[in-house]
């Protein structure tokens, strides 16, 4: 018999040990990479805002493509999210960006219920994960997740503060996704009132509780950036895929008859803070945020809704087991099924190949009746002709025998006439 | 530096006054020149490489090494050979008499070693006892419920409805099976162990103190392991059913054809040629540790560091313990699981 003993170093913690030479594991994060750049990466963003407010544009503009679509009209009942997934590729990188549209948001008349149909899609993302994540069999690796990594809020320029309608349906999100919000065709406004406008509405975001996303400072690379473009939220952005010429060369813009808006002048808007932020910096962060914190935070109140709780360590198979119980079942129900019908589809194929091989069968037999019928007659004319032969063969030999007996008779007869004949002329 | 590249850099000066550099890496104009480069076409979607880099050096990486061996066969030095430091159990806890246990214990020491901004937390666990006892039989229990614990502990973190942010990796990512240097074929031990083992962790077996053969033995010796491991349906790592894509395959194909690697441990290093080098020194000559003419420890080091490491973290993660854990989830009854006593029935369920 064996015992078994686990022994740990005092203290958690493992003590720092230097190393004699170059051993190469600093070659871990390359190999992690490399993983990743074979597996590929995807990223959704959600773009919530009245309809008109250019986020299709802004999209176009942030991704240098072309996204399929037409302007939405202003007519829907309610609000509906149209979710397209696209892919990209840049030098090794390939991306699988997923860019989900509110359609409808703010036109209807009574908007109580807008925010419901936003936040049932953000909970049916998690959904989805969370069930892959609860199966028994399941290949979490290759999942092809759509929970949402960021939230962009267009803000109406109106100058003046927040919509109640932003409000609200900002509280109802904070908790689940990254909020990024920013002011949509912020062209619309000038300089001074833009200074204005942001500050109100920092303002009202604090003291209504609304938690927007802040660019993470932790870490030193990043942290200064991000602590400057903290500040510069709410991004006054400004989207357009059309290009002007300026000077001598192309750049996107927008253009009036008092002059140009350049999307990526920085005097002009935050378009490239905001690509900066959102792709450049902190792409990884938003993915990890809403894996760790809003997700978690999702699955923590899915599982206690449905009753389970961590209790102390005896009871913890116990806790979830009920889940697992039905998935279990579910699990073998399935395979069941699968048996039965594969069963099925194997007798079925069996009666089949059966009934071919019948008719196969029944075919060879017909063949061989009808062969044996043509041999049979065949041989029955073949004895006919085989009888008329003999019978002429006979009749011939009859023939034959009387023709000679008459020869020799006649011969006779005629040796005796010449005889005569020559006897007649001697005398 | 191109014409276009000088003028663009000169345009931006005077268009994008602030514009934040973008990451040198992959776009159209992809140089960085002296000022800010513009490029039009460029989105920025690969500077995800270098923000997962980031957060790799943040984090750090986890590794748990396993050694299986009679006593005797330099698995401790390899171990410190490997990574280059005291990383040993031999080395931390300096026990005078180090006496052959009377049963095989489990002994895991965790260290922190950082390379070039890289942390790593690298736990050694070693089996002192293994296959030292007159009647072996079902030595490989302890480890087999050891390794299956680990899967347990990280199964029970992760349905924990409060969990832990980053759970906490004590999986065992790797075992190295130490095969004595007998030259002949593998033993009934080896082949016990290693067709239960590898049906749940990544065994590298390797051969030690590989400088007892001569090169026609240990090629003669190689290729009879091959063939016993192939006769007995023992998949070692890298396996065979794993491999991700053509290219793959061909990477790993030939190192099929290398395993099972003949390894010279050694932590003391000798003047050979006017360099210093780890090796063993003898009155016939010094046998240089890293010297690919003299033992395979290169090919192993490569092998586990610097090219496969993740991708054994990987097959440990998706594979073995998705697999512990649908026959976990699948069992009937769920019992009770305390750090010593798992219930007879329920070993039995865990071993194949």
């Amino acid at each position: 018999m064996a015992s078994t003993e686990i022994a740990r170093q005092a203290g958690e913690g493992a003590r720092a040990v230097p190393l004699a030479g170059h051993v190469g594991f600093d070659s871990m994060p390359d190999q992690l990479v490399n993983k990743s750049v074979n597996h590929g990466f995807c990223f959704n963003i959600l773009c919530v805002g009245e309809t008109g407010l250019g986020k299709s544009t802004l999209m176009d503009t942030l991704f240098n493509t072309k996204f399929e679509g037409e302007p939405t009209q202003h007519n829907q009942p309610g609000v509906t999210l149209k979710s397209n997934t696209y892919e990209l590729q840049e030098s090794n990188v390939r991306l699988k960006l997923t860019v989900v549209n509110t359609v409808g948001f703010g036109d209807q008349i009574n908007k109580e219920d807008s925010y419901k149909s936003i936040v049932e899609f953000i909970d049916a993302q998690f959904e989805a994960y969370l069930q892959e994540e609860l199966k028994i069999k399941r290949t979490l690796h290759s999942y092809h997740d759509t929970r949402i990594h960021a939230c962009l809020y267009f803000i109406a320029p109106t100058g003046h503060s927040l919509k109640s309608l932003d409000l609200v349906t900002m509280k109802k999100l904070d908790s689940k996704v990254n909020i990024i919000p920013i002011i949509a065709k912020s062209d619309a406004i000038s300089k001074s009132e833009l200074a204005k406008f942001k500050i109100k509405i920092t303002s009202e975001l604090v003291s209504n509780g609304v938690q927007i996303y802040q660019f993470p400072t932790d870490d030193e690379s990043v942290a200064e950036i991000n602590s400057t473009m903290n500040s510069h939220l709410p991004f006054a952005v400004v989207g357009s895929t059309e290009e002007v010429k300026i000077g001598n060369k192309m750049v996107k813009a927008r253009q009036y008859p008092w002059g140009t808006v350049q999307v990526e002048n920085e005097n002009h808007c935050d378009f490239v803070k905001l690509r900066e932020m959102l792709i450049r910096v902190n792409m990884e962060d938003l993915r990890e945020q809403t894996h760790t914190r809003h997700y978690e935070l999702y699955r923590r109140c899915k599982l206690e809704e449905m009753g389970f709780k961590d209790t102390d360590p005896d009871s913890k198979p116990f806790s979830l087991q009920e889940t697992y119980e039905a998935k279990r079942n579910e699990f073998m129900g399935e395979l069941q099924k699968k048996e039965e019908e594969m069963r099925q589809m194997f007798v079925q194929r069996v009666k089949e190949k059966e009934a071919e091989l019948k008719e196969a069968e029944k075919e060879l037999h017909e063949k061989f009746d009808r062969l044996k019928k043509l041999h049979q007659d065949e041989k029955k004319k073949l004895e006919e002709k085989k009888k008329s032969l003999d019978d002429e063969l006979n009749m011939f030999k009859q023939k034959k025998t009387a023709a000679e007996l008459l020869q020799n008779q006649a011969q006779q007869a005629g040796g005796s006439t010449t005889l005569k004949r020559d006897k007649e002329r001697k005398n | 530096k191109s014409y276009l590249g000088s003028v663009l850099s000169a345009m931006s000066e005077a268009v994008l006054p602030d514009v934040m550099v973008p990451p040198a890496v992959g776009g159209l104009y992809g140089e960085k020149a002296g000022g800010p480069v513009v490029d039009f076409s460029y989105v920025g979607i690969d500077a995800i490489l270098e923000q997962m880099r980031r957060k790799a050096m943040k984090q750090g990486f986890e590794l748990n090494i396993m050694v299986v061996g009679q006593s005797g066969l330099g698995k401790s030095t390899l171990m410190n050979t490997l990574f280059k430091s005291k990383v040993s159990r031999k080395s931390v806890l300096a026990t005078a008499q180090e006496k052959i246990p009377k049963t095989i214990e489990i002994k895991s020491i965790s260290h922190d070693i950082e390379e070039k901004g890289v942390r790593m937390k690298l736990t050694v666990i070693d089996t002192p006892g293994f296959g030292d006892q007159i009647n072996n039989e079902n030595c490989w229990q302890p480890i087999m419920k050891f390794i299956n614990d680990q899967y347990e502990a990280y199964l029970q973190e992760e349905i924990n409805i409060n969990r832990k942010k980053r759970i906490p990796d004590s999986r065992v990512h790797c075992c190295i099976y130490f095969i004595p240097p007998t030259g002949h074929c593998l033993r009934p031990l080896d082949v016990e162990f290693m067709r239960r083992l590898s049906k749940v962790v990544n065994i590298v077996p390797v051969i030690a103190k590989a400088d007892t053969l001569t090169l026609e033995e240990r090629d003669f010796f190689k290729k009879k392991i091959r063939e016993e491991l192939r006769a007995n349906g023992i998949d070692v790592y890298p396996q065979k059913e794993f491999d991700e894509d053509a290219e793959d395959r061909m990477i790993n194909e030939k190192i099929r054809e290398m395993i099972p690697f003949a390894v010279v441990g050694s932590d003391q290093e000798y003047q050979v040629n006017g360099r210093r080098l780890l090796g063993r020194k003898t009155k016939w000559g010094t046998i240089e540790v890293e010297n690919i003419a003299h033992c395979e420890f290169a090919y192993l080091r490569d092998l586990l560091i610097r090219t496969h490491m993740q991708n054994i973290k990987d097959i440990t993660s998706s594979i073995h313990y998705e697999m512990y854990r649908v026959r976990r989830l699948n069992e009937n009854n769920t019992v009770v699981t305390h750090a010593n006593g798992i219930p007879e029935h329920h070993l039995a369920a865990h071993e194949m």
